[in-house]
């Protein structure tokens, strides 16, 4: 990067006439993606702040309309959608602590040399990515342990990706020196010791790696709540959003005595519904991108 | 320092029983997580053999008579097997031509911009939809595509043009579920190839330079070449995912209309055994789906092994 900084200027004077051409497409065509991705984002955000009527007659096009609030309004109101939200909050608050412990608790015997047995573990959890025994034989599984229609068939059959203790692995190798192990080991520091004192505050980023994936993972799944559950008071938000916006079943959220607005009203609640349930994420993403990113890199690194 | 040095280290023994006795903790830690595989990875492969059963629910999955590849025959025979077959492959094809080389194209364009703030804002905005969750995207989709209210629908009514049920569409389904991933992912691809190209060897950039290069030629002879093992894993990686098509989106955007096209593998296990509760003949299903998908990453693996020397192992 430094480099590419200080050649600049004189890259400028040199630039031939077909590389300006070049460059002038180049930004050109990553604003016209730019705008791409982000119209359909604002445009979400704006219905959902418009009056319902502006909404049903296609009066927004790019900024709210009449601005109102009703839709959030109603959301509140809602008594289905509050509880979704409350238990999506319980899920990804849960599941996160139980994934990223059990994922640590892998990854971290699997990075030390000395631990026999490590080739095998590590074959045996790869070839999970290659290989499954599908969607049934595991519900089978999933029955059999009681766990159907209880929040631990969130929070456990799916609580440990392979590609995250692939990816906590290398980072353990990369920055847990052998020297500091032998150093430990001479101390007649346990191994248990070691890594809550010694590995765990060197690996933060790591942590906050796994958290993030695991966090944004746990709030958008709906294939596991959609097959293990059955009652409505444990669904997370997005089995809601589901049947209130795909399913189109807005019925029993709307308070009869507004029959003549309802239509327009659940075309509204559909918006808001949908910045509601991305936002918390969309607000946060900005300023941990770089984890995210560091994530994917790690991983990329062959182990 | 200096006693450290002299002091010997403590006899090692190299055996499993050695590294079990001192390693004991890590053993214990290393339990939950391998039980975890053991249970729900494991177990379930085992009961795969359903497969080859007539399940029923009082003898249980190992009591259930044998019956050989009656699951499967009948999977075969049945004429929704070559329409399933035929969607996913499609659907798998289209999606791999069109979503593989954009992330490409997206980095390089990426990797050209020297203005650091615009560089920074445009990876923030295309990777920002990735977080988007399934039921989300498919509810933006169905907002934008709907028959009447819909913004695609409403600017050609405005633009006075017929309105079309775009997701009632058999034709139209595939087109949606591609397009609507890249602007989903093709940001978040983007990032595993921008970090490739910061690695190439700047010196390579400096003798093109010195040769004259057009920044045009430059990507051609130094981008493009510095990435292609990242090409090719990614690659591998795609095309050994063909039948592990998400399962979610599909399912979500499916209706009555647009099945015809939409029907896949996945689904099709879902609705079978699920649904119906139709269990040894869902696990076939399933069970000839993984199998081709396992058969052709060892493939395509071994196949780039050979002609340019990069695979995942």
């Amino acid at each position: 990067m430094a480099s590419a900084v200080s050649v600049r200027p004189k890259q400028k004077i040199r630039e031939s006439a077909s590389d300006r051409i070049f460059m002038f497409f180049v930004y050109a065509i990553l604003s016209i993606i730019i705008v791409l991705v982000l119209y359909p984002l604002v445009y979400i955000l704006s219905s959902s702040i418009s009056s319902p009527l502006a909404v049903t007659s296609g009066r927004v096009w790019l900024w709210p309309v009449d601005i109102s609030f009703k839709g959030f309004a109603t959301i509140f109101k809602t008594p289905q959608i509050m509880t979704g939200y409350a238990n999506s909050l319980f899920y990804t608050a849960a599941g996160t602590m139980i994934s990223v412990i059990l994922t640590i608790m892998l990854a971290y015997p699997l990075s030390r040399k000395t631990f026999y047995g490590r080739s095998f573990i590590l074959i045996m959890v790869t070839f999970t990515m290659l290989f499954s025994g599908g969607l049934i034989p595991t519900y089978l599984v999933v029955k059999e342990l009681g766990m159907i229609d209880t929040r631990w068939a969130l929070l456990i059959p799916n609580a440990i990706w392979v590609w995250q203790v692939i990816i906590a692995r290398s980072f353990f190798q990369a920055t847990i020196p052998n020297e500091l192990i032998e150093a430990g080991e001479l101390d007649g520091c346990s191994d248990w010791k070691f890594l809550t004192s010694v590995v765990l505050p060197l690996s933060k980023p790591i942590i906050a790696v796994l958290v993030l994936m695991y966090a944004v993972g746990q709030w958008n799944a709906y294939f596991d709540a959609l097959i293990y559950l059955k009652s409505d008071k444990l669904y997370p938000l997005q089995i809601v959003l589901r049947s209130i916006i795909i399913q189109n079943n807005s019925n029993g959220v709307m308070d009869p005595s507004i029959q003549v607005e309802r239509a327009q009203l659940a075309e509204l609640l559909k918006y808001s519904l949908i910045v509601v349930a991305t936002l918390p994420v969309l607000i946060i993403y900005p300023f941990v991108q770089r984890f995210f990113v560091q994530g994917m890199l790690v991983g990329s690194v062959k182990g | 320092m200096d006693v450290v040095h002299v002091v010997k280290r403590p006899k090692r023994g190299t055996g499993a029983a050695a590294s079990f006795k001192r390693h004991w903790q890590l053993y214990l830690l290393v339990l939950p997580p391998v039980l975890f595989f053991v249970i729900f990875k494991y177990y379930p492969m085992a009961n795969a053999v359903l497969a080859f059963k007539d399940f029923n629910v009082i003898q249980g999955i190992w009591g259930s008579p044998w019956v050989g590849f009656k699951h499967f025959r009948l999977f075969f025979e049945n004429p929704i097997f070559w329409s399933l077959l035929k969607n996913t492959i499609l659907l798998s094809f289209y999606l791999l031509l069109a979503g593989f080389p954009i992330p490409i194209l997206l980095a390089l364009m990426v990797n050209e911009v020297r203005n650091t703030r615009f560089k920074r804002f445009v990876q923030l905005v295309t990777f920002a939809p990735y977080f988007i969750s399934t039921v989300v995207m498919v509810s933006i989709i169905m907002l934008f595509l709907a028959p009447r209210l819909g913004f695609a629908n409403v600017l050609l009514s405005s633009l006075g043009m017929d309105t079309i049920n775009f997701l009632g569409e058999p034709g139209m389904f595939r087109s949606i579920y591609v397009w609507s991933d890249i602007w989903q992912t093709a940001g978040y691809s983007a990032v595993i190839y921008l970090a490739a190209l910061a690695g190439i060897d700047p010196t390579l950039y400096e003798a093109a330079k010195v040769d004259g290069a057009s920044r045009f030629q430059k990507i051609l002879h130094v981008d493009l070449p510095g990435i292609l093992p990242t090409i090719t894993i990614i690659l591998i990686l795609n095309v050994g995912n063909v039948m592990a098509l998400g399962f979610e989106k599909i399912y979500l955007l499916q209706n009555s209309l647009n099945i015809s096209s939409s029907e896949v593998i996945a689904t099709y296990v879902y609705s079978v055994g699920l649904l119906n509760a139709n269990y040894s003949f869902a696990t076939a299903v399933g069970l000839f789906n993984s199998l081709i998908n396992m058969i052709l990453l060892i493939t395509v693996n071994s196949l780039a092994k050979r002609i340019s020397n990069t695979s995942i192992w």
